[in-house]
């Protein structure tokens, strides 16, 4: 067990590191926000965490075009991925569109 | 992978950052949301143009047909969601990534099983986890924010039954990668397991807390993305989920932070049920009713009325009747401004969003801190279903469980009209001694129905 977390280490180093500082990035871009904000950024984010439906994608892609189970399930993760990214974004800007609004 | 596809990848990844960067700045939020949308979209047609798998076209057209679907979907109840609908929406949204996350563990599992490797399988059952539970609990979340679940359920023992739930998940998950088994009912049955550990994480934590919870989830979809990005070492997903997981978090503690809770108190405190059961009957006195021609007439002839929006006012659409009401006031050379709570509505920001749905003018929102000195020279205060917010309980009363929270000191004006539909205790299930208060009148009545009688008295004066 311990060999094996070695190895994954080793052969994850520069993925460990990418980990490691984007974890900061996402720490500092946040800091400071005006409570106004809270709410689209939110949305925001959570449209942004729908970045799982490039591994939907991936897991149909390498599917066994054969095994059904397989290719349902991943067609589920799919839409359901999709309707998170489409959705949040466009709530995202129906939200933000109201506070331009007033700017003019 | 091919050069071009790491590219793209590239590219999306620095709008991800840029464009989060820029949601958190007025001016620019717009564009940001707008530059990450784009970033997105090209890392999925990346995804699914640029790649060097052999793939039968029907595989495509189900990948095609699954995206055009879900995008119409998508699309569709972003359109059409009422803006008070907003939190229960963004926690159904992040449902679906979660589930998504989990589903793709479970297809993985099955295309890898052949070869798999104790560090494929560890990356494997943490996104079922992760993605299952996020799942579960976004519903759970969802459900209470639109009433169709109580909003406080207390279980005995819940916190001893979770944690207890929780330690055997991760047990059986060491189990299986430690065993590196191939059969698949394992994993549907530790699948099983985190949805209702989901289920059970979420049940007992009150309403009012949901934003928080949901933050909460939203940051571990994050991670889950991240996750499934080890697994096929896709930088995009990696980067994009590990943003949102420690965005979210500190987008977390900021609402703990505006509620005066800590993450713990919310997560393990059981807020609500022990506590108000023994309150309830401590606050007790003498009602004053008012009706709108009286409010009218109160406001008609002051100099400065603040009004305090809350969560009824959203509910009972009135954001645009307050709005016709500030600018009859206004003309009239009544200084009029709305003091606006930092959790006002269901979220921080969510009384902002609304308000400005209906035009109210920015420099009319006031925040808390910079409103709360200014209430000593107000003549009339208007709560507009707000409770929680302006209970002076938060003060003075060390017993209340709300006590130590940042509140609207409405207290110091001169006269206070509160709207309401009835007396019923607000969203944290407690009562509120400011409704018993000398200088306060009560306006009984549905929202939108008693500002719509409140803007024709005033149009008769």
């Amino acid at each position: 067990m311990i060999h094996t977390l070695i190895d994954f280490v080793n052969d994850h180093l520069q993925m460990i590191y990418i980990l490691l500082l984007a974890v900061f990035i996402g720490l500092e871009v946040i800091k400071n926000i005006p409570a106004v904000l809270h709410t689209p950024l939110m949305s925001g984010a959570n449209a942004l965490s729908g970045v799982v439906i490039v591994g939907a994608i991936l897991v149909m892609l390498h599917a066994d075009p054969n095994n059904y189970l397989a290719l349902g399930l991943g067609f589920i993760a799919v839409v359901l991925g999709i309707v998170n990214v489409v959705g949040g974004f466009a709530v995202t800007h129906r939200m933000l569109q109201m506070f331009s609004k007033k700017k003019i | 992978m091919n050069t071009v596809l790491s590219l793209v990848y590239l590219l999306a990844t620095g709008t991800f950052i840029a464009g989060l960067k820029m949601l958190g700045h007025p001016e620019t939020a717009k564009r940001g949301n707008l530059i990450a949308a784009l970033g997105m979209g090209m890392a999925i047609a990346g995804t699914l143009l640029l790649h060097t798998l052999e793939v039968p076209v029907f595989v495509y057209a189900l990948i095609v047909t699954a995206i055009v679907l879900g995008g119409i979907i998508g699309w569709l109840i972003a359109v059409k969601v009422e803006m008070t609908k907003m939190p229960e929406l963004v926690s159904l949204f992040n449902g679906f990534g979660g589930a998504s996350a989990a589903l793709i563990g479970l297809v993985a599992y099955g295309n890898t099983a052949t070869d798999t490797s104790t560090a494929i399988m560890a990356t494997i059952i943490a996104g079922v986890i992760i993605g299952s539970t996020t799942f579960s609990g976004s519903f759970v979340a969802w459900a209470k924010l639109n009433g169709s679940m109580r909003s406080t359920i207390s279980l005995p023992k819940y916190n001893l039954i979770n944690n207890l739930v929780a330690l055997g998940i991760l047990l059986f998950g060491t189990f299986l990668v430690w065993t590196g088994t191939d059969n698949l009912l394992y994993l549907y049955l530790l699948a099983l397991a985190a949805l209702v550990y989901g289920v059970l994480f979420v049940i007992p934590i009150g309403g009012a807390d949901m934003p928080v919870v949901i933050s909460l989830l939203n940051s571990l979809t994050g991670i889950a993305a991240a996750i499934t990005g080890i697994l096929y070492d896709n930088m995009v997903m990696l980067v994009g989920g590990i943003l949102v997981g420690s965005a979210g978090l500190i987008l977390t503690f900021a609402m703990c932070k505006a509620m005066n809770r800590s993450l713990s108190n919310v997560i393990f405190g059981g807020f609500g049920e022990a506590v108000s059961s023994e309150r309830g009957a401590k606050v007790a006195g003498h009602i004053k009713k008012t009706s709108p021609s009286d409010t009218a007439v109160l406001m008609n002839y002051a100099d400065n009325v603040i009004i305090v929006p809350g969560y009824g006012l959203a509910v009972a659409q009135a954001q645009h009747v307050i709005h016709e009401m500030e600018t009859l006031l206004t003309d009239r050379g009544v200084n009029v401004r709305y003091a606006i709570h930092p959790v006002a509505g269901r979220m921080p920001g969510h009384m902002n969003v609304l308000l400005a749905e209906s035009n109210v003018d920015y420099d009319k929102l006031i925040e808390m801190d910079d409103i709360n000195p200014q209430f000593v020279h107000a003549d009339v205060v208007l709560v507009v279903g707000a409770n929680d917010v302006v209970n002076p309980a938060a003060h003075n009363d060390p017993s209340s469980p709300i006590y130590g929270m940042p509140i609207l000191e409405v207290e110091n004006a001169k006269h206070i009209v509160v709207n309401k539909r009835s007396m019923k205790p607000g969203y944290a299930g407690i009562e509120n001694e400011l409704f018993y208060h000398q200088k306060t009148a009560m306006l009984f009545g549905d929202a939108k129905a008693a500002l719509t009688d409140l803007v024709s008295e005033l149009k008769n004066m």
